[in-house]
């Protein structure tokens, strides 16, 4: 935990981040730019796994586990999302979303 | 000392946030990004979690980060300002975000319970190391098993993706 600072502003923090995320992803229209607002609601969800272990139950580590585990699916998600978004390049020559109509290979 | 540094850290990363999601540059939004996650590092440094922040720095800031800017290089998107949503649309995310955030705050602050206070406590690299691979109740080494074949299969998903069409014509030829 951090000094002098509480649980409940860690958490408006991330609240406030993940839903700066929301909007992100409500309004953009390239994919890459909506993939980065998924970015920042997952680092919300993670700091908040982090701060809730930290501030409540230290004895038990899981949060603390648990936010390694998001990071390692983020990584894994972004990489496929990025290498969909290489290919959806190559076949319609375009990354916006209104381009992006059809699902056959 | 602790809540200013911590105060400076939540500024920079709700201003760069909104930054990224704000601005019409791709590449732009990407460095943007990338600040927001380095200040997200600091909050865990903060916290005395020192191995999440080097994850955090490692994986996010240096590896995902390298591979959005491939992207974005590689779809040739740097010059070109983004398409613009409707202000329609942009009212509409604005009210069901803010309205969101705040009842979600709301909830936060009149939440009873949340009050404890512990000993600051720091974690350690040894502490992890042996959750992940403790069999005993509490032990994560069946999610470690599986993050890891999870990881196997996106590599090889990706490789595949990435390389699908010029296999096609390979075959053709």
């Amino acid at each position: 935990m951090i000094e002098g600072v509480s649980l409940i502003e860690i958490l408006s923090l991330t609240t406030i981040l993940f839903f700066i995320g929301v909007y992100g992803f409500l309004t953009r229209t390239n994919l890459i730019a909506m993939l980065m607002s998924l970015e920042l609601m997952i680092n919300a969800e993670a700091i908040n796994f982090v701060a809730i272990n930290k501030y409540l139950s230290p004895a038990i580590m899981q949060g603390q586990v648990f936010s390694l585990f998001i990071i390692a699916l983020a990584a894994a998600e972004t990489a496929l999302a990025l290498a969909i978004i290489l290919h959806l390049f190559r076949l319609t020559d375009s990354i916006d979303v209104k381009d992006v109509e059809e699902l056959k290979y | 000392m602790e809540r200013v540094i911590f105060y400076i850290l939540a500024f920079l990363i709700i201003g760069l946030a909104l930054m990224s999601i704000t601005t019409k540059k791709l590449y732009r939004a990407t460095m943007y990004l990338l600040f927001v996650l380095v200040s997200i590092s600091g909050i865990y440094f903060l916290m005395e979690y020192n191995f999440m922040g080097a994850v955090q720095l490692s994986v996010y800031a240096g590896g995902i980060m390298v591979l959005f800017i491939y992207a974005v290089l590689l779809t040739d998107q740097i010059g070109k300002p983004l398409r613009d949503t409707s202000w329609k649309r942009k009212l509409l995310a604005g009210i069901i975000s803010m309205g969101a955030a705040a009842l979600s705050i709301y909830a936060i602050v009149t939440f009873q319970g949340i009050n404890k206070t512990f000993e600051p406590t720091v974690t350690r690299v040894e502490d992890i190391g042996e959750k992940l691979l403790s069999y005993e109740p509490g032990g994560f080494v069946l999610p470690f098993e599986v993050i890891s074949i999870l990881l196997l299969a996106a590599m090889i998903g990706a490789i595949v993706i990435a390389k699908a069409k010029k296999l096609v014509n390979q075959e053709k030829n």
